[in-house]
């Protein structure tokens, strides 16, 4: 139903999403980590929870995001199953270190951005 | 915290600051959760209070922001300028940047610098090592290679701050350091065995004597808050890794800074506590603060180190000044003494145009 909503999205994949339940989530990558996904900046992305759960948590998101966009260098985003200490995380424009960081649960349409404090200055 | 407005939005914590709104970050230093609007005021007025605390400038100051078009100078200059309308400070504001001749680096980030200086309405010198030392960064690692280039990169970073400062005529240079930087520092200088250096960098204010002052307003600011900042601020700042050599040195003490910060971020306000509170015993020899004969910049040593450094290039000897900086600067001080008969041949470039 909410799955209508989105831009530019043909009707079939609305009806896979709406079938398997996939979750839709805007990533953006900021402060030199885009550089790891050559340089690409903003990522929309589908994602299905695990076991037909209606949410998922940050943790998933990470392991997701490490496996299927980040390209090179891996060890300059992650450390262990969450980011390198000096990532940002964002979700919905709110520090990730208020909502339980790796437990944070996502919701559909949910933003979130990491933000490299390691680069430059 | 379970108030009506909590059960009303689940997922949004109050801001401990002003009880309406949503908080959007968690301090570092404090562990306070603040919304956005609370953010913007008390980082502010922080800085203001380190400025005005240490009395960081007089009124009518000529002031260079030394802008690399990164986070940190970029907030820098916003913050400063913000500040210096809000609070009558009466600066005469400019920024200053150097053009290292790092092509796909520098000439990107000096975009954004160009940009800043629009947005900001500051002025924008930029000096670059080409015209001062003859040479370019992307000229020099094709003769010395990947290994090392950071350190005649850092040495003339140095001298052309002071040397835009000059000619800019200002009366102080601002630097982006922020409290994050300055923790890295002493560990390294510990690590570096460095004790003249460890008791300088914790000082907010550098260089008093010599003829432009730094200062470092941002030595207690946390670099989360900066990027934070940035952020919810939108401000237009560029990042990414200089494309030689990623000082991996300066990387581990980085790393171990931010490992810390995860499990107690005060750490970094305690390192700086701890540089700060070293006393060195009055007995121990310190290296005197000469000036450099040949281009009359302060130096400990006969020569500057990027004289040395310059002297290496222009002789086709790169390696020259290159190394541990124990020792290595009486060797390359001697060897330079005894080849002192031949220096008129050198084709060097005057570092000595600096009007001290």
């Amino acid at each position: 139903m909410t799955s209508f909503r989105l831009v530019g999205v043909i009707s079939i994949v609305t009806l896979i999403r709406s079938f398997k339940m996939l979750m839709f989530f805007c990533l953006f990558l900021r402060g030199g980590l885009e550089l790891l996904c050559d340089s690409v900046k903003i990522h929309n992305v589908d994602l299905e929870p695990e076991n037909g759960e209606k949410q998922l948590t940050m943790k998933h998101l990470l392991s997701w995001v490490r496996t299927n966009l980040i390209k090179e260098r891996p060890e300059m985003f992650m450390k262990g199953d969450s980011v390198r200490p000096g990532v940002l995380v964002l979700v919905n424009d709110c520090d990730w270190e208020l909502s339980g960081q790796l437990d944070t649960t996502l919701e559909d349409k949910d933003v979130v951005v990491f933000i490299s404090t390691l680069h430059g200055g | 915290m379970e108030g009506e407005a909590a059960a009303a939005k689940p997922k949004g914590r109050l801001c401990v600051i002003c009880n309406q709104k949503r908080a959007a970050l968690k301090r570092p230093k404090t562990l306070e959760q603040i919304c956005r609007e609370c953010f913007y005021a008390v980082f502010e007025e922080e800085i203001h209070r380190v400025i005005v605390d240490n009395q960081l400038f007089k009124p009518s100051e000529r002031v260079a922001i030394g802008a690399s078009g990164g986070k940190d100078s970029t907030v820098l200059a916003y913050v400063l300028s913000e500040l210096n309308r809000r609070h009558n400070y009466g600066l005469d504001l400019f920024l200053l940047s150097v053009d290292e001749g790092i092509t796909g680096y520098r000439d990107d980030s000096l975009e954004t610098v160009k940009r800043n200086e629009i947005q900001y309405g500051l002025p924008l010198k930029v000096v670059s090592y080409k015209e001062l030392y003859g040479w370019t960064m992307d000229e020099i690692v094709k003769l010395i290679g990947m290994k090392n280039n950071c350190t005649f990169c850092g040495v003339f970073r140095r001298q052309a701050l002071d040397r835009g400062a000059a000619l800019l005529k200002v009366d102080k240079l601002v630097t982006g350091h922020n409290a994050d930087d300055i923790a890295e520092t002493v560990l390294l200088n510990i690590l570096r065995g460095d004790i003249a250096r460890l008791s300088r960098c914790t000082s907010i204010t550098t260089g008093e004597d010599g003829p432009i002052p730094r200062c470092k307003p941002f030595k207690y600011t946390y670099e989360k808050e900066i990027v934070m900042y940035a952020y919810f601020k939108k401000l237009d700042y560029f990042s990414t890794e200089c494309i030689y050599s990623p000082n991996a040195y300066r990387g581990f003490a980085r790393e171990f800074i931010k490992d810390l910060e995860r499990i107690r971020p005060r750490a970094i306000l305690d390192i700086i506590k701890s540089g700060e509170d070293f006393r060195i015993s009055t007995s121990t020899k310190m290296p005197e603060q000469g000036n450099c004969e040949r281009c009359g910049y302060i130096s400990s040593q006969k020569w500057c180190k990027a004289c040395v450094l310059l002297e290496g290039l222009n002789r086709g000897l790169p390696k020259l000044g290159i190394g541990r900086t124990r020792g290595a600067n009486h060797e390359t001080s001697k060897s330079i003494k005894q080849r002192n008969g031949t220096t008129d041949s050198i084709q060097s470039k005057q570092c000595g145009s600096l009007d001290f």
